[in-house]
């Protein structure tokens, strides 16, 4: 197409100033519009906005020939309008209709609310698209198959509109909750994401009965917020200034309500690193990041967070293995495997990081997801100065945890640690034993494939034409299990085996949060000392009598005093805050693993029924042998 | 059928004994299909199995007059099956006839090396680990020992349901004899006899098999059975690499539920009752999958594996008779010779004449043989499949069941969000 490259050209091409007086005539357009009915007036709207757009696009690309700029203009607008028209009809036939449904079964079914929730469906898609624009080079294809995907998940996008609906229902009964949700788009260009999605459509239902008693945080992994019509798709183009507006919408929201929807997205190979896109959805916001900047952000607040005692959730590792190989390798499955196998572990971690209370409150995790362009995070590489000290830092820190000798004095704590290492132990060894399960699956498939193809060449030798044909079925059959075993195997590994891995890491988190407390037990201990130090000059001074360097003991005293009180309450509060994240920390997990678990049976129940159909289709081709 | 058994197995080293007594009643899974002719019938209702040794309980029920009792049970072992088919094959009168192909040895192979291995792992398995593995285990030395029976079983009954064959002197010798056979074994001598012998075999089929054979028939059956033969092979190999893995898998399971059971034994969360829900379903998965590869392996591998010897039994057939075929051209040859020379021209006529007897007589009954092999292949293939078909939908029936079961107790809460999810898929 001719239009998004010019577009795309006006949104990304960074100039803020420019784009920025653009784009502001539509923001009060749409930042009105949520409390109208889209339903009552769809072709005021669809008037009012496009044009306004336009004309807005009209001044921001001034340096663009006029010819240039009106052509585009004319044609978007006439796209816009005649896909808002169908878009609006095709909301009001498919997603309205699940909504008024659900909605009023959830006593909350307002009328300016649905219409926000269409509305931000509708942003959704137009933003998605731009940024097909911006990606557009490499991903040309990709995005064909975002639609066609889109397409089939509609009738559960509306779903988890309504579902959005629920928790800003829930943020209006106490609005200082933040909602952390998450809208996964799985359209990357690494395959076999298909059976993921409805893996994630299972979890959003899920995790909404679960969640909505209580009103503590909620992530949810939505359904893919874009759910374009078909038609709507073609013309996101035209309202790409939107996501800008969008934007600065936000941040006049974000004071009452935010609304947390992260996902990871579209992991491409860019030079030499994995990009990823993630989402600030509602009041979409979406920006590029490599895989070190979502080191760097955990380097930066474990910094900040670690020593205070909280856990702070660590991000997937680096594999130089891989990451070579996605490298060097063009379309190998193993390297789509690893992208998406790293795409699905960073948005897990970012998810960690939103659903913590505190973490969610800080600065850098909030750049993280708004800024534009984030300081390049140098200190993650692996062979570098910084990764050098960094691991000096270790190693002292391991001496010291070795030489430090804590009586501690609170059972609690000896016990929770002695659980947590043992827990350790325990889920290493079961994460070994998925992954031989993964293995031998995933050779089974191997042999199973291996079979069909001997049974089908049997078949074709065998002379009787009833029997012939029953065994190149069996084939057939054989061949279909090929391909369950292969899904049930990435499904062992990306369930299971995964959750398993994240919490081994996690296990590490907390043992480091024990370790902090227990750094701050030995400083409050060494300042006691300290006192104890100076306690003993004064009385020698008291004894050899010099008034002089009395006073100035005395002070220290006192300084001292000052420090080890200070100390025993940061002690207190590292313990105290320990403690909380450790319960926390094992609420999550049982819940998490309770989700888990339910999915993985879920794809075992799920392949049990589709090996019933297969062989069920098999027996009467086995009875026709005469 | 019943079969009981008494395994000792030792490991010497690690002093890992256990000995296992079973009284299981069998399903009666053959794989061949045989004409219901009630003037001899076999079976082995018992077996006993004492290290490798199996001893196998013979029974008959007969209305032959050539027995001297209607009911009557010997004991015998493997080598004494072996020595039984061998006579047959070196009987010249059967030439002409698909030897059924004798059993295979029994083979305690494979869980015989599980068994060391669990020796070795003793020290780093927990308790109950270590007792699932042993009853793995067991299920193990059951299944190869049904196997072994079954394919005994069945080399007997397809000997006694032959017009010709159930009749063989030797063969009525091995079902009345009540005192052990003691059957010598093959002597090193005669081990290279054999081996030399299968050679020449071999060597001869390539010689003659670039003669074109003058039926039509039979040079059909030759290309197919060499054809088939092969794919046959192959897909048995395939099959068994297939079952093997798929016992792996079930394996897995095992260690998995166990660790489950012992992280659940540390938890004190609400998670403790899911994960012990979770173990108990692999558990039990671990059944059913470890019975899905087993009901594979002896409806699927063993059938291939019997037909696969089965036709080399037909293919030795056809040797013979491609032998036959030369030998009467040689004896033609010889014939032309001695007339030419007018000497010893009664005898080369009447080996000539020996010769083409021969060569006829095998043909007619080779033709009746193969025939009536390819129509029992097709039926025994068509009950295999079916059987199989039926039983793999069983155990995914029962996988699902233990599933929605599992799911369903996990959580009253998730119930609901597990119908919606169901229905909307």
């Amino acid at each position: 197409m001719h239009f998004p490259s010019v577009f795309s050209s006006s949104t990304a091409s960074p100039l803020p100033t420019l784009s920025d007086s653009a784009m502001d005539p539509p923001l009060p357009v749409s930042s009105s519009e949520p409390p109208k009915d889209i339903f009552s007036e769809p072709p005021a709207d669809t008037f009012k906005d496009p044009l306004n757009k336009t004309s807005a696009e009209k001044a921001a690309s001034g340096g663009l020939s006029k010819a240039q700029a009106a052509v585009p203009v004319k044609v978007a607008a006439d796209e816009e309008l005649d896909d808002l028209f169908s878009d609006s009809l095709g909301e009001s036939g498919a997603a309205p209709v699940t909504d008024a449904k659900i909605a009023p079964l959830l006593d909350l079914g307002e009328e300016p609310q649905k219409s926000d929730v269409i509305k931000k469906d509708g942003n959704a898609d137009l933003f998605k698209e731009p940024l097909g624009a911006m990606t557009k080079k490499p991903q040309g294809s990709l995005f064909t198959e975002a639609k066609s995907e889109a397409k089939a998940a509609r009738p559960e996008q509306s779903n988890s509109a309504a579902a959005d609906l629920f928790t800003e229902e829930a943020f209006t009964v106490t609005p200082v909750v933040a909602a952390a949700k998450s809208s996964v788009n799985t359209s990357s260009k690494t395959n076999g994401l298909h059976s993921d999605e409805e893996d994630l459509f299972a979890e959003a239902t899920v995790e909404l009965s679960l969640d909505s008693p209580h009103n503590d945080r909620r992530k949810r992994e939505a359904a893919k917020p874009s759910a374009p019509a078909p038609s709507l798709s073609a013309s996101a183009s035209t309202s790409k200034p939107q996501p800008k507006t969008l934007e600065e919408l936000e941040e006049e929201e974000k004071e009452d309500t935010f609304d947390l929807n992260i996902s990871v997205t579209n992991p491409e190979k860019v030079g030499k690193s994995t990009t990823s896109l993630s989402m600030f959805r509602s009041k979409q916001f979406t920006v590029r990041r490599r895989f070190s900047d979502f080191l760097g952000l955990y380097e930066k607040l474990s910094e900040k967070h670690a020593q205070n005692g909280y856990i702070v959730p660590p991000p997937p590792e680096k594999s130089i293995l891989g990451m070579t190989k996605v490298k060097v390798g063009k379309e190998d499955p193993s390297s789509a495997e690893f992208v998406e196998r790293r795409r699905a572990a960073l948005e897990r971690y970012l998810h960690r990081v939103v659903s913590h209370p505190s973490l969610l409150q800080d600065p850098d995790v909030r750049e993280f997801l708004e800024k534009e362009e984030l300081p390049r995070a140098v200190s993650t590489q692996a062979l570098s100065g910084a990764g050098f000290l960094k691991m000096i830092n270790k190693a002292t820190d391991a001496v010291s945890k070795m030489t430090i000798k804590m009586n501690e004095s609170d059972v609690w704590f000896e016990e929770k640690l002695q659980e947590v290492e043992s827990e350790d132990q325990q889920l290493r060894k079961l994460h070994a034993m998925v992954e031989s399960l993964v293995n031998h699956r995933k050779e089974l498939s191997v042999n199973t494939a291996m079979f069909a193809k001997s049974v089908a060449m049997l078949g074709s030798s065998e002379d009787n034409t009833a029997l012939s044909r029953a065994l190149s079925q069996l084939a057939e059959v054989e061949d279909r299990i090929e391909q369950l075993h292969q899904d049930q195997a990435s499904n062992d590994f990306f369930i299971f085996a995964e959750l398993l891995a994240d919490y081994i890491r996690l296990l590490g988190a907390v043992r480091a949060c024990f370790d902090q407390r227990m750094k701050a037990w030995q400083r409050w201990q060494d300042a006691q000392n300290m006192l104890q130090k100076k306690r003993e000059t004064e009385a020698k001074l008291l004894w050899a009598n010099k008034p002089d360097k009395l006073q100035q003991a005395k002070d220290e005293i006192v300084e001292w005093e000052a420090k080890v009180s200070q100390y025993e309450r940061e002690f207190e509060r590292v313990s105290a805050t320990v403690r909380k994240e450790v319960i926390r920390f094992e609420k999550e997990k049982s819940r998490d693993f309770k989700k888990q678990i339910i999915r993985y049976l879920e794809s075992l129940l799920q392949s049990q029924q589709q090996l019933i159909k297969y062989w069920e289709a098999f027996l009467p081709e086995a009875k026709a042998i005469a | 059928m019943i079969i009981s058994g008494l395994f000792k197995f030792s490991c010497l080293y690690k002093k890992v004994n256990f000995v296992l007594f079973f009284v299981v009643d069998q399903l009666r899974s053959v794989s061949v299909d045989l004409n219901n002719d009630s003037s001899l019938l076999i079976d082995i209702p018992d077996a006993l199995c004492e290290r490798d040794k199996v001893k196998f309980t013979v029974h008959t029920k007969t209305t032959l007059n050539s027995f001297q009792k209607p009911d009557f049970s010997v004991s015998r072992q493997h080598e004494d099956f072996i020595w039984l088919h061998d006579t047959l094959v070196e009987t010249e009168e059967y030439a002409g006839l698909i030897i059924p192909p004798a059993p295979p040895k029994p083979d305690f192979e494979s869980p015989r090396e599980k068994m060391h291995k669990l020796g070795e792992g003793e020290a780093t398995m927990t308790k109950e680990e270590y007792t699932k593995m042993k009853q793995e285990l067991e299920a193990e030395y059951l299944a190869v020992f049904k196997k072994t029976v079954q394919v005994h079983e069945i080399f007997l009954q397809r000997l006694s349901s032959h017009p010709n064959l159930s009749k063989d002197r030797n063969f009525q010798i091995f079902l009345e004899y009540d005192q052990d056979l003691s059957v010598r074994r093959k002597n090193a001598k005669e081990m290279f006899g054999g081996f030399f012998k299968n050679m020449v075999k071999s060597a001869d089929e390539v010689l003659i098999s670039g003669i074109k054979d003058v039926d039509e028939f039979f040079e059909q059956e030759k290309t197919f059975l060499l054809d088939y033969f092969s794919k046959i092979k192959d897909s048995t190999a395939k099959a068994e690499k297939m079952t093997r893995s798929h016992k792996n898998v079930a394996d897995d399971y095992i260690h998995i539920s166990a660790t489950l059971n012992s992280i659940a034994a540390d938890d004190n969360t609400a998670l403790k009752q899911h994960l012990e829900k979770f173990a108990e379903l692999l558990e039990k998965l671990r059944k059913v999958e470890g019975r899905v590869a087993s009901d594979q392996e002896l409806k699927l591998t063993e059938l291939l594996r019997y037909y696969m010897r089965d036709i080399q039994a037909a293919k030795d057939l056809l040797y013979r008779r491609a032998r036959a075929l030369a030998d009467y051209e040689n004896s033609n040859k010889a014939l032309d010779k001695a007339r030419l020379k007018s000497k010893d021209v009664a005898q080369a006529e009447e080996n000539q004449k020996q010769c083409l007897l021969k060569f006829d007589k095998l043909s007619e009954s080779g033709k009746k043989e193969l025939t009536s092999f390819k129509g029992r292949r097709v039926v025994a293939f068509r009950k295999n499949l079916i059987e199989m078909a039926e039983l793999e939908i069983k155990h995914a029936k029962q996988c699902v069941i233990l599933h929605s079961t599992c799911i369903d107790l996990m959580d009253s809460s998730f119930i609901f969000a597990v119908v919606q999810v169901r229905g909307r898929r």
